[in-house]
Formats: C-alpha cells, sequence, structure tokens
C-alpha cells in the first residue's frame, strides 16, 4: 500500500526530526505570557455578565482607588480616535462598526465594557470585582432562526440581522429537474456551536515607546505581519514603527489568524499608560468570549436519477455568527455553500447563505472554515443512500469524478486539475475490507450489537487566492561561514514549519539539515506574509523557500566556477561541498565561498554582486488536496455511548515535504472532528448564558477517547514546482461526518435516525427509543 | 498589598527562595518569581495538567496548589526533568523521535505525568497508557504520536533497545 515518496531526496520526503522541538520538550520554548518585561503591567477585562442590556452604571472609582491599580478604561476612555479594528482582507466589510470597548448597549455575556490594568494579574482582578457594573437587561436573540426573522435586532442601527447574504438561485430548469428525477431528498441537518480550543489561549505584551516612536508586540498569533498592518491603523503609529513577535504560539486552528478586541485594547492601553502591559486570556474568557464556530443549520436537497446519479442539488444554509463576527468569518457560509457538491460528477447546483447575528460570542475561524460543504454532503449522501436503497460506497463510486475526467469543471466554477478523489475512496474502502465489514456488520446485528461504518470523502481547496493568502516570500541568506538563515512570513502555532522549511532549503541549496535555521514569526527578521492559515504553508512558503535556494545555490556555483576555474554547469553541491562533477577531488566548501561572497569581493567574477542572499516571491495557484476517512464504531444499546473501533484516513497531499507531520496534522485534526460529534459542544440557555466556561463543561477528548488512527497516502503532485498541496485543516474537515455517518449507519440498522450534532449519549438514546416506540 | 510569605524549596536541585502572597499558586510562583516558564498554564482549574510538576515525588497541577505549600519542597519542573546537561531525557527524547508534540504548549505536562506513570507502571498495556495520559489535555496531536512516545519511553527506560517508533501505523 506504501506508495513512498515521490520526491525523497536527502531532506525531502523524509521523517526528519523537528527543530522546534528540542526547546519546547525542555521548557525553553518563549510564549507569549512567558516575556516578562521591566514595569510591564497586567490587565484583566471587565465584561457583560448578561446577554443584551443597556449599561445603566459603569463606577470604575472604587476599582481605580485599590492600591497597585494603575488605570481602568472604559470605552469613553479608548474608544475614540482609535482606527479600524479590522484584518487587512476585510477592511471593506459591512456589519457592525467594531469599537475596543462597548459602550451603550452590550450584546453577549462577556462582551468587554473595561480594562483594569495593575502591577500584578491578581489585583487586576481584585480591582475588576471593584468596579460596579449595572445592566438593565433585554430580551436576548438567541436562536439564529428567530435571529432570521429580523423581529428584533442584534444591531438596531444596521436595520436586519442578517451580516451575509450569499446567493445563486435555481435556474428555470431547477422546478422541472426536481419534477422529473426519480429521486428527491431533503434534510435538514446541524453543527453544534464548538471552538477552537487552542491549548495556548489568547496573549499579547504591547509596548509603547513615544519618543522614537516604536510599538512592539509579543503576541500568540498566527498572522504577525497583518496584525503590524492592524496595530498601525489601530494607534496610528506607522507601521514601519510597529514590530509584531509571536515566538512559540500555543495552537491557534483559526481562532489566532485575526486579532480580536482584547488584544487591540491591551496594545491601546499601553500606548495610552506609556508602560508595558501583558494581558493573557484565561480559559473561561476563551471558552465564553473567544471566537465560536460550526453553529450551522442546513437545509439540502438532492435529486437523482432512477440508477442513483446525482442530477442537482440545493442547500440553504443559515450561520449564526454571534454578536461580532472576527475577521472573514460570519462571511464565509457562502463558500460551504457554492462547495457543497465538492468532488462529484453534480451537474447542477444552487445555494442560499445566510449568516446572523445573535447575542452570543463572535464566530470566528475555525480550522476548515466552511468544513459545512462536506460535513453537510457527505452525511447528505449517507442519508441519500438510505432513502433510494443503495450501498454508500456504491452511491460514492457512481457520482465521484474519475481520473479520467479531469480537468474538470465544478458547477460553480472552481477548475478541479489533479485530485485524487476516487483514488482515495478506493484505497480507504480497501484497507477498511468493506465488503467484509458489511457481513461482519449483519452478523453482529443478529446478536443484536449494532455496528456501523462511515464515509467522509472530499476535496478541500488549499492556498486558495484570496487576499494575501496566495503570497509566498522567502529569503535564504548565507552567512559567512556557510550557515544558512531562511526567513518566511508564516505564523507558526504548532506546524514544524521550521523543520519542513529548513528540509526544503537544504535539499535545493545542497547543504545539510542541521545548517539552516528558519527564523519567522517576527515582522522585523521575516519578510511579508500572511501567516499560517488556510492549509498553504507548504505552498507559499516552501515554494518561495525552494526558488530563493535554488538562486543562492546558482550564484555560489557561479562563484565557486571562478575560484576553480571551473564551469558552473560541471559543478555540484552536497552537504556544503562543491566539487566538479566526476572529479570529486577537486573541490571547496561553502564555506569558503561564503568568506570569499562577504569578505573578498576582489576574488569575485567581475559581474556577481557581493554577500550570497536573496528573496524570491510566489504567487501560489489554488491546490486541491483531497481525503477519504472511513472508520467503523459500535453504539452501545443500552448507554448511548459510541465506541470506535478503527479510523483510517487515505489522503493525497501532493509531495509531501515530511511524512511525519503530514500525519500528525492529519491525526490533530481527525481528534478535534471526532470531538466536534461526540464531545463537544458550547451551551448557551434561553437567555443566552453560556453553560460550557470550564473544561469540566466543554469536553475536549482525551487520549481515552481518540482512537488509533491508520495512515495511508497517495501522492500525486500538484500544479507547482514542490508539488506540495495544503493539509492542516484536511483531517478536520473529513471526520465529522465519518464519524456521524458511521453512528447513523449503526442506528439505521434498527430504523433509528439522527440529523444533529454532538452524537452524544442522550441523543444516540432517544433516537434508538423513538425508533423503538414507531415499530 | 497582602502579606508576603517567604518560601524556600529545593527546584530542579538548587535551593531557591522566594516571597508570595498566601493566595499566588504554585505554578504562578514558579512562572512569575523563579522564571521558570516552562510550565504552562492551559485551564488554571485543574483539568488539562499542562501544569503539571512534581513535588516531593509526586506528580501535582501546580494551578490547583499554593505556593506556601510547596514550602519546604522538592520541586521538579520541565526545565529540571532531563540530564543537566540540557540534552534530552528518554521520555523527551522518545516524545521527538514519535511527533509527540505539536505547538509544544500541553508537552512539559505531559513529560511530566509520563514520567510519573513510567516510574509506577514500567510495562504499561495501551489500555493503561491511555487511561493515565487521560489527565493531559493535547489539542494538536491527537494523542498519536504521544502514545507511540510513551511505548518506547517504556522501552528504553527498561534498558531495551530504543525501538524507531513511527507516528502512527503508517502504509
Amino acid at each position: 500500500m506504501s506508495t513512498g515518496s515521490i520526491s525523497a531526496g536527502r531532506f525531502m520526503g523524509q521523517r526528519v526530526p523537528r527543530k522546534e522541538d528540542a526547546r519546547l520538550l525542555t521548557g525553553r520554548g518563549t510564549y507569549t505570557d512567558d516575556i516578562q518585561l521591566p514595569g510591564m503591567l497586567h490587565a484583566a477585562f471587565v465584561r457583560s455578565h448578561v446577554a443584551r442590556g443597556t449599561i445603566a452604571k459603569l463606577d470604575t472609582s472604587a476599582a481605580l482607588a485599590l492600591d497597585g491599580v494603575v488605570a481602568v478604561f472604559t470605552g469613553d476612555d479608548l474608544n475614540d480616535g482609535v482606527g479600524s479594528m479590522q484584518p487587512t482582507m476585510m477592511l471593506e466589510a459591512g456589519g457592525p462598526p467594531l469599537k475596543p470597548l462597548t459602550v451603550g448597549e452590550v450584546r453577549f455575556v462577556g462582551d468587554p465594557v473595561a480594562i483594569v490594568v495593575a502591577e500584578t494579574r491578581y489585583l487586576a482582578e481584585d480591582a475588576v470585582d471593584l468596579v460596579e457594573l449595572e445592566i438593565d437587561p433585554l430580551p436576548p436573540i438567541v436562536d439564529p432562526e428567530a435571529s432570521a426573522t429580523d423581529s428584533d435586532l442584534v444591531h438596531p442601527e444596521l436595520g436586519t440581522n442578517v451580516n451575509a447574504l450569499a446567493e445563486v438561485p435555481p435556474d428555470p430548469e431547477w422546478a422541472e429537474l426536481l419534477a422529473g428525477a426519480a429521486h428527491v431528498v431533503k434534510a435538514r441537518l446541524t453543527q453544534a456551536r464548538q471552538t477552537p480550543v487552542p491549548m495556548e489561549a489568547r496573549s499579547v505584551v504591547a509596548r509603547f515607546d513615544p519618543a522614537s516612536p516604536q510599538l512592539d508586540i509579543w503576541m500568540a498569533t498566527q498572522s504577525p505581519h497583518d496584525q503590524r498592518a492592524v496595530f498601525s491603523r489601530l494607534t496610528g503609529v506607522p507601521e514601519h514603527h510597529v514590530r509584531v513577535q509571536a515566538k512559540d504560539v500555543g495552537g491557534g486552528f483559526g481562532q489566532k489568524m485575526f486579532t480580536q478586541r482584547e488584544e487591540q485594547i491591551a496594545i491601546l492601553a499601553a500606548v495610552k499608560l506609556h508602560r508595558p502591559v501583558k494581558w493573557t486570556e484565561d480559559r473561561r474568557e476563551n471558552l465564553m468570549a473567544s471566537t465560536h464556530a460550526r453553529a450551522d443549520i442546513i437545509d439540502c436537497t438532492v435529486a437523482l436519477d432512477a440508477e442513483g446519479r446525482i442530477l442537482g442539488s440545493y442547500v440553504d444554509l443559515l450561520e449564526d455568527c454571534g454578536a461580532w463576527p472576527v475577521g472573514a468569518n460570519g462571511g464565509a457560509g457562502g463558500a460551504a455553500a457554492a462547495q457543497f457538491p465538492g468532488p462529484y460528477r453534480i451537474p447542477k447546483h444552487a445555494f442560499r447563505s445566510r449568516s446572523v447575528w445573535t447575542n452570543t460570542c463572535a464566530r470566528g475561524a475555525y480550522r476548515g472554515p466552511w468544513l459545512l460543504e462536506t460535513v453537510a454532503r457527505e452525511e447528505m449522501l449517507d442519508i441519500v443512500a438510505r432513502e433510494i436503497g443503495m450501498d454508500p460506497l456504491e452511491l460514492r463510486r457512481k457520482n465521484v469524478i474519475r481520473q479520467e475526467e479531469l480537468p474538470y469543471p465544478s458547477p460553480m466554477g472552481y477548475p478541479y486539475d489533479v485530485m485524487t478523489c476516487d483514488l482515495t475512496l478506493e484505497q480507504a474502502a480497501e484497507a477498511i475490507d468493506y465488503e467484509s465489514f458489511r457481513k461482519e456488520q449483519q452478523r453482529a446485528l443478529e446478536e443484536g450489537r449494532l455496528l456501523g461504518l462511515g464515509i467522509g470523502l472530499y476535496a478541500e481547496p488549499t492556498a486558495m487566492p484570496f487576499g494575501a493568502l496566495s503570497v509566498g516570500i522567502a529569503t535564504v541568506r548565507v552567512h559567512q561561514t556557510g550557515k544558512v538563515h531562511v526567513s518566511v512570513g508564516s505564523g507558526d502555532h504548532g506546524q514544524g514549519t521550521e523543520t519542513t522549511i529548513a528540509q526544503i532549503v537544504a535539499e535545493e541549496l545542497g547543504v545539510d539539515y542541521d545548517d539552516v535555521v528558519v527564523l519567522q514569526g517576527d515582522t522585523d527578521v521575516a519578510p511579508f506574509g500572511a501567516g499560517t492559515g488556510g492549509s498553504r504553508t507548504a505552498v507559499v512558503y516552501g515554494n518561495a523557500a525552494r526558488q530563493a535556494a535554488l538562486e543562492v545555490r546558482e550564484k555560489v556555483l557561479r562563484i565557486a566556477a571562478h575560484l576553480m576555474e571551473a564551469a558552473a554547469e560541471d559543478l555540484e553541491m552536497e552537504g556544503s561541498r562543491i566539487s566538479v562533477r566526476g572529479t570529486p577531488a577537486r573541490a571547496m566548501t561553502l564555506a569558503e565561498v561564503a568568506l570569499t561572497a562577504h569578505n573578498n569581493t576582489m576574488a569575485l567574477p567581475p559581474d556577481v554582486t557581493p554577500g550570497l542572499e536573496t528573496v524570491a516571491q510566489y504567487d501560489a495557484p489554488l491546490a486541491w488536496s483531497n481525503a477519504c476517512q472511513m472508520c467503523t464504531v459500535e453504539v452501545d444499546r443500552a448507554t448511548g455511548q459510541v465506541n470506535i473501533l478503527r479510523y483510517l484516513v487515505s489522503e493525497d497531499c501532493g509531495t509531501m515535504i515530511n511524512p511525519m507531520i503530514v500525519e500528525g496534522q492529519v491525526a490533530g485534526g481527525v481528534a478535534q472532528g471526532i470531538a466536534g460529534v461526540l464531545y463537544e459542544h458550547l451551551v448557551y440557555d434561553d437567555d443566552g448564558n453560556p453553560l460550557t466556561t470550564t473544561f469540566m463543561d466543554y469536553l475536549v477528548p482525551t487520549a481515552s477517547e481518540i482512537p488509533d488512527i491508520e495512515y495511508f497516502h497517495i501522492e500525486t503532485k500538484a500544479n507547482s514546482p514542490n508539488g506540495a498541496k495544503g493539509v492542516g485543516e484536511g483531517g478536520a474537515i473529513g471526520a465529522p461526518p465519518c464519524v456521524f455517518n458511521a453512528v447513523a449507519d449503526a442506528l439505521a440498522l434498527v430504523g433509528a435516525r439522527v440529523y444533529d450534532q454532538p452524537l452524544t449519549p442522550d441523543r444516540v438514546l432517544a433516537a434508538l427509543t423513538a425508533a423503538a416506540a414507531s415499530q | 498589598m497582602a502579606a508576603l510569605h517567604e518560601i524556600t524549596a529545593t527546584v530542579n536541585g538548587e535551593r531557591r527562595r522566594g516571597h508570595a502572597e498566601a493566595r499566588k499558586t504554585l505554578a504562578d510562583f514558579l512562572r512569575e518569581d523563579l522564571a521558570l516558564t516552562g510550565t504552562h498554564l492551559g485551564c488554571e482549574h485543574g483539568v488539562c495538567g499542562a501544569c503539571t510538576v512534581f513535588v516531593d515525588g509526586v506528580a501535582v497541577r501546580s494551578c490547583l496548589m499554593f505556593a506556601v505549600q510547596a514550602d519546604g519542597a522538592e520541586i521538579t519542573t520541565i526545565e529540571g526533568i532531563g540530564p543537566a546537561d540540557g540534552t534530552l531525557g528518554p521520555v523527551q527524547q522518545a516524545f521527538r523521535d514519535c511527533h509527540g508534540l505539536q505547538c509544544g504548549f500541553c508537552t512539559p505536562g505531559f513529560i511530566v505525568s509520563v514520567h510519573a506513570f513510567l516510574a509506577d507502571n514500567p510495562q504499561p498495556s495501551d489500555a493503561e497508557i491511555r487511561e493515565a495520559l487521560s489527565g493531559n489535555l493535547c489539542r494538536c496531536t491527537g494523542y498519536q504520536g504521544i502514545i507511540a512516545a510513551v511505548k518506547q519511553a517504556a522501552v528504553t527506560l527498561a534498558g531495551g533497545e530504543k525501538v524507531a517508533a513511527p507516528a502512527g501505523a503508517t502504509h
């Protein structure tokens, strides 16, 4: 089954140990909260305790009187004169105007209304308790369907609750198609509200020197460069006087892609006070007031002919985007609805997507922000299969786009060029021994046991050309001793960018892996980049770094050729040793060339400039990663508990730079997908109170809940020089329908049906009970 | 400001002294007063296990303990759990070999917990490993590499050959 690596080199395609690990394993990493600056103050927030209401009283005097409290700022102190708080790609976006601290009407539990700055965090939290905040409550809008009626408004000044509307209405032939179809299957599916939960919550340290002026920010962010621009616009400090550093970042999964209000408020406080300010979010704040995701309702219609060929589809999506959606989210539903056809031959598709404001926490990016397209489609295909009496694997085989049909124009106009969904479907089916499982399932049923199999098949657009997301810029510098620095504008938060980019440069330049260090996460050090997020690092930075390395190599060989009196094309370099091909004794080292290039420019060829560094730019085309996930489960009829028996992933992310890291990304995503279906659920009560604000209530799965994951790889070179496609989000995209379908498959054996996530034991039991009652 | 209490403890083999309010957690004392920032805080309510350290030989959650309670204690944190020369110990090396970490934030707590677990149960079954790890949350790895790392570390600590364990079952 192993395909190996089509591109295996000395470093490319190898399971190279990570450069990041040594410091992280010994407690010597530097996360933002580890930063301690002289004179640094600590911030804590006063937040709304009701979902919606009018601030009747906000008295900070007692808090200010507490010894050790330096400042308490409200919106009246901080909001005036601030610039846009939006990320660059959303500068033209509509929606509620973001202000730092809320004045007047609060719009969710957790809405920040004041910031306390004190000598210690303990004192800051003491002072938060001393701020007198009284709010006259208003009836909150918590249900997105109620919000969509516009009968009451979250942001009255905007005249509607619809944050974003995207629509491609059915064409006139749609009604005719439905009337003539052998099967028309409809279902309403939901995803429950979840949150990314990076183990390191949000954190920022800001220091402002008014004389220079210079604004230094240390921050747990996925995108340092865009934060630099955001903070420049926010504070008015020119962008070249702002430095943003993200040293080690403890996960993000989208939550740290765009800056939210709290970090910006803390920065404004530091600018106002001329003293460093640190704010680190606690877990309660993170679960209550950072960003939420997934809260979706989607109505699906699929029409098929008598043989099970899909004729067309229509979906109507309603996203809950909370009161203050962050970044591009809240408006991303159109992408989910549009991509519903996925890797299938669906000649006609139409959709409507609405996101609506509610009095809940903001919607934000979360690994696969529009994964609903896959979740809804794959769950729907299983529902279709049951309705029309066809095996779900057969239904997919009949409709999946095959290799010989590529390139294939999707109904929504996305060009499908290189993808292997059909191949991963077959690889996964063989690996799980599909036919044998179906027999085992029947045998188990005869014993009264419920086994199920789920499939999640999908293609994921990675390195999307949206805003700056497709742009990769890399600098490669060979120093005087022949050691190499590479810098890229990524914002690594666990992906191993220091490792994979070093593998690429070592391979292409011809040096050892240990001779390369990758610098990233620092706007003063790295060239512009749109950070890390959206499954693109290997594509955008990987190709830019590759190109820069090749250009430096060419210069090295030109200099070496001159020094060795040989022809450059006769030279090769490996392990930092340059030799004449076929005459290995004639050789010199990269260090010798580097020393000459920097210190003995008289010895350089006349047309060669000094130094050994170059910067390369790459604008990536969209690259379709794809995968098929399959799992088997057993549902306990007495308890409703779901036990995953086997879990496997067949994936194609193009050329794998480091299969170990690819599998790590897949596994982490799969675990988050399993979590969303079986365990995690952010719950609000009818009054808009969040009920899951600790890890005792919001159930992040442990090692006991996540099964062994088996990996199968297909490597199909992407349409880019290094052949890589993005892989960061795929695991999370395919897992939810895979798990959901397996449970639904088991339940269907006894006529039970499920349509909603999460599939908690009580919901599974309810479905079993309802099925038993109807028989 | 509330009264400060003197705290003296042996931390990673060194005698350290500091002053803290009675309410200050051991985790904050280690991080802020002793500048041992390798101990991380992931929830501050005793669930995630990121802040796990050894106190008098027992793995404890330093977010649930006051610094004053550690007065006179012997404490080992992630900074002191490996060899004195700064290289990786067997558990740390196993995490590196098996890709048992990504962002690294939860990792110090896992390393300490795994040390405690393997000391109690040097030859654990897979089920025992999963059970033992269930007091620590990781959001990046799906636990695949961590479980493989515990298996490798058990072999290494038992004096066996280091097994080149893959990050998971690979085909």
